[in-house]
């Protein structure tokens, strides 16, 4: 499947927060402008009542909903939907422009396990990203809870998933892998917070994985461990540090990065649509 | 007796008491911990493993700081013919109620239970099987 670089430019190399989102109950795609103007009043409706973010001149917020033709994966899933936020220009030159303030879109990637079982009048989209302030992301989540009767949940990373990640990612093939493989680790039960940061050249890295993946095209949780076992077998012998004890709270690689608390940023088109698979995988797992 | 690994110290070998039950603890947020109990299991004599061992997996309150895949501590405890128990230390509730279920198997174990013996975990392990 290919992806057009055009539309999904915008998403690459910004920090993502992830959240799980329930099905939609009758979401009609042709209805998208009339969603735009109601989530429009209705944040301009928050803002009277005292929520406003910005202070000063308050020059109304122009609410833009589209779909995303070709970010989707298998049949059976939806187009993504894209909903920015953009606060409107001040003076009417023709050279001011729109300032967007905060993105949020909709995306199912091979969300077929939860597609599958779901009645009509549904629209799955499991995964929701957004970039922007935390008091927009909750009056965009509101509405669309009231609208579409489905619930929103941050979708946290543990650090089972965030090894699979570093794992996958790392093993990419790249024309030019110019960020190191870095891990980053959070030390418990200390008084003051440690954290330690692991970087492996991109090439050793993945050098390492090709050792261990026996089936290419498939990752089993024997071969996630067995890498991730070496890398800290390394660091012990040089550190005489259990990394293993400590916990893993971010994965960095050419492709993409990850933190636990559900923050992601893609950093490479080529690989996007099994980045988004992963990720709609784990809030279908946040989902059931 | 709290031991962090095994083999216990062979110096203390003749003051020890009789050992009649073996509890790993395995938090989920720790690799290491498996490891270390993987690593330990290789100095259990044989015959502890007709019910006087059990797996207790530790944390597993936070899914999303997990570390460990439950499906392997479970495939643990099916090579090892031994019960796995999952609790949350930091809820006092489950904690008193852990430690409730451990001091019966420990009774059990050392025969203070008339009509049960330690071999009873290992059958009623192998019946949940073949279900």
């Amino acid at each position: 499947d290919n992806v057009d670089p055009q539309e999904t430019a915008f998403l690459l190399h910004k920090a993502w927060t992830l959240y799980s989102v329930t099905p939609l109950y009758r979401f009609h795609r042709a209805r998208l402008r009339d969603y735009a103007r109601l989530l429009s009043a209705f944040i301009a409706a928050e803002k009277q009542k005292g929520l406003a973010v910005e202070v000063g001149v308050e020059l109304g917020i122009k609410v833009a909903v589209s779909s995303l033709a070709d970010l989707r994966g298998s049949e059976q899933d939806q187009a993504a939907v894209l909903v920015q936020l953009s606060l409107r220009s001040q003076a009417s030159s023709r050279n001011s422009e729109d300032k967007l303030v905060w993105s949020g879109w909709f995306c199912s990637m091979y969300g077929d396990d939860l597609s599958e079982n779901v009645p009509e009048d549904f629209t799955c989209l499991p995964l929701f990203l957004t970039h922007g302030a935390e008091s927009y992301t909750s009056m965009v989540g509101s509405w669309f809870q009231k609208t579409f009767d489905c619930c929103f949940r941050r979708l946290a990373i543990s650090p089972l998933n965030l090894s699979w990640m570093v794992a996958m990612w790392a093993g990419c093939k790249l024309d030019r892998a110019d960020s190191a493989v870095e891990l980053v680790f959070s030390v418990p039960h200390l008084s003051q917070p440690l954290d330690i940061s692991y970087a492996v050249h991109p090439e050793d890295a993945k050098a390492l994985w090709d050792t261990v993946q026996k089936t290419p095209g498939e990752i089993t949780q024997e071969e996630v461990d067995v890498f991730m076992d070496c890398l800290y077998a390394h660091f012990h012998r040089h550190f005489k540090i259990h990394l293993s004890a400590a916990k893993l709270v971010k994965v960095s690689t050419a492709v993409a990065s990850a933190h636990c608390d559900g923050i992601v940023k893609i950093l490479h088109s080529q690989y996007l649509p099994e980045v988004l698979m992963l990720l709609t995988e784990l809030a279908i797992s946040q989902i059931q | 007796h709290l031991a962090t690994s095994l083999p216990l110290p062979s110096e203390r070998h003749h003051l020890r008491p009789r050992i009649n039950l073996i509890v790993f603890m395995i938090d989920i947020k720790s690799k290491y911990s498996l490891k270390n109990v993987e690593a330990s299991l290789a100095h259990v004599d044989a015959s502890f493993f007709l019910g006087k061992v059990c797996f207790l997996v530790t944390g597993v309150g936070r899914v999303n700081a997990c570390s460990i895949e439950t499906n392997a501590v479970c495939k643990l405890g099916e090579a090892y013919c031994s019960p796995v128990l999952f609790c949350e230390l930091e809820l006092e509730g489950i904690r008193v109620a852990t430690a409730q279920r451990l001091v019966r198997m420990l009774q059990i174990c050392t025969g203070h239970i008339p009509g049960v013996s330690a071999l009873s975990f290992v059958s009623l392990m192998r019946n949940s099987d073949d279900d």
